[in-house]
């Protein structure tokens, strides 16, 4: 190669280095304000701020969801399965929401470690598949967990 | 067919709004960027051939001088 | 090897290229498009979770997939402008960076307008939707640096390093929904594994985005030719064209 063009080259890929770094160490150190969200576990060890508006993020725990059956006023905890947070909502909630899926909420945590909510949004995975096949594949789930016991291996497929 | 009938295939069980305004959008944008730059293209070439005929002009003036414009390149 | 290389940076040698690759490139791109979204619109099973709505992936994916590589493209020939002062580079950018944006946009606005009825916003600040966002601003930036100096070879240089430091947001954009917590789900074609929707699900979408990439390819020869001829006007080369076309 040239050594004019070499040189030219040499410049360019120091430029792209640096800017690299410099932008990789920016959103690192920013790591925390970029996340969405707090999981459950966080928020459990205390990392999240009480009484500040954040978002906590994770899926609705099975069996955790309390309609109140005067108002629009909804409770669900949830878990990221390996702790999970009491949330507390009023209002109407996505089509998507139900028990087993993704959520993120937006709200207060308050000192007892409720998360009082005013804003309630689906989160859902990458995975498309018709109803039949989920159809299928539920009815599958449910004779091996009937097979093998009471043990759901809902940890497993998180 | 995933639909039963044309009407349902509009109505999307709800959210027909939402799919086809953005098959709408998507399809105006491609295709005003396609006609647009169809239109540049062929703006440019008459533009040229203008110039041309112009310089062709001044060239068979009677002064019976031809010049032949030089263009080095550039790098 | 190197004799290529300097025939494709000829204006003269690409335009007559374009010109024969163009009709192939529109109809079967076209084609392809048309029957993916047509596949993928009435004849695609529905999602068991979203139902009809998820149909907006099938333009969503492709437009936000060629965003993304109509810029690591840009960059390629950012690279080939400083180091190599290919002119055919510097008129690729310009080129095709407003049909990048369009794209980009596109990715945006069906994004949103899926987002309402599937998570309940059309707007987030999450890190996905955010470095889109600044994707949409970096083509905006090229395009106005392009117009705003009239030097050509300045021009050049001074875009093709601004496209250089932002690619640096591609691979933000791309690995956004891994690193950080975000409300747009990870991505559902990766190279490595198979794609997480069954085959009458995948294959239109996989047709759509080869359409589109085909229909791009044919809107960057278009573009490009009419900027080689807006450059390149005064070479008899073009002049023989332009008179061959006949008046």
């Amino acid at each position: 190669m040239h050594p004019i063009r070499k040189k030219r080259l040499t410049i360019v890929l120091f430029l792209l280095v640096g800017v690299s770094v410099a932008v990789g160490l920016t959103t690192y150190a920013l790591r925390q304000n970029i996340n969405l969200f707090y999981d459950p576990s966080q928020i459990a060890d205390g990392e999240a701020p009480v009484d500040v508006r954040i978002r906590a993020g994770g899926m609705v725990e099975d069996g955790s969801v309390l309609r109140d059956p005067e108002s629009l006023k909804v409770e669900f905890k949830v878990t990221d399965f390996s702790s999970s947070v009491l949330v507390e909502y009023t209002g109407i909630l996505p089509d998507l929401f139900a028990e087993g899926q993704g959520v993120v909420a937006m709200g207060r945590l308050d000192k007892n470690g409720r998360f009082v909510a005013d804003q309630v949004l689906a989160k859902h995975d990458e995975n498309y598949m018709p109803p039949e096949v989920n159809e299928a594949l539920e009815k599958a789930a449910g004779k091996r967990a009937a097979m093998s016991g009471a043990e759901s291996d809902a940890a497993a497929s998180y | 067919m995933a639909f039963d009938s044309f009407g349902a295939f509009i109505a999307m069980e709800g959210h027909g709004p939402y799919v086809w305004s953005c098959y709408f959008v998507f399809f105006v944008l491609m295709g005003a960027i396609a006609f647009w730059s169809l239109r540049q293209r062929r703006f440019v070439i008459a533009q040229q051939r203008r110039r041309m005929n112009s310089t062709q002009v001044r060239n068979t003036s009677p002064a019976g001088a031809s010049f032949t414009r030089i263009e080095p390149s550039q790098d | 090897m190197w004799q290529i290389f300097h025939k494709l940076g000829s204006p003269k040698w690409f335009f007559g290229i374009a010109a024969t690759l163009m009709p192939w490139l529109l109809w079967v791109g076209v084609a392809m498009l048309a029957a993916g979204i047509g596949w993928g619109l009435a004849f695609a099973p529905q999602d068991y979770l979203q139902g009809n709505s998820y149909r907006i992936i099938f333009i969503h994916v492709p437009a936000a997939f060629l965003a993304q590589s109509v810029y690591i493209m840009m960059a390629v020939a950012g690279l080939v402008t400083l180091v190599w002062r290919m002119k055919l580079a510097d008129v690729f950018v310009k080129a095709v960076a407003p049909v990048g944006a369009i794209l980009t946009f596109l990715a945006l606005f069906t994004g949103a307008v899926w987002g309402k009825p599937t998570w309940g916003t059309w707007w987030i600040w999450d890190a996905r939707l955010t470095s889109m966002l600044i994707l949409l601003f970096l083509y905006f930036g090229v395009i106005a640096l392009g117009a705003a100096i009239s030097d050509e070879k300045s021009s050049a240089r001074a875009v093709a390093v601004l496209v250089l430091v932002g690619v640096v947001n591609i691979p933000i954009i791309k690995y956004s929904v891994e690193w950080w917590n975000t409300l747009h789900q990870p991505a559902t074609f990766k190279l490595t594994e198979k794609p997480s929707m069954p085959p009458e699900m995948w294959v239109p979408l996989l047709l759509s985005v080869l359409g589109l990439y085909l229909v791009f390819g044919w809107l960057a020869c278009l573009r490009m030719q009419t900027e080689i001829l807006l450059r390149e006007g005064r070479t008899r080369w073009v002049k023989e064209l332009i008179q061959a076309r006949g008046s």
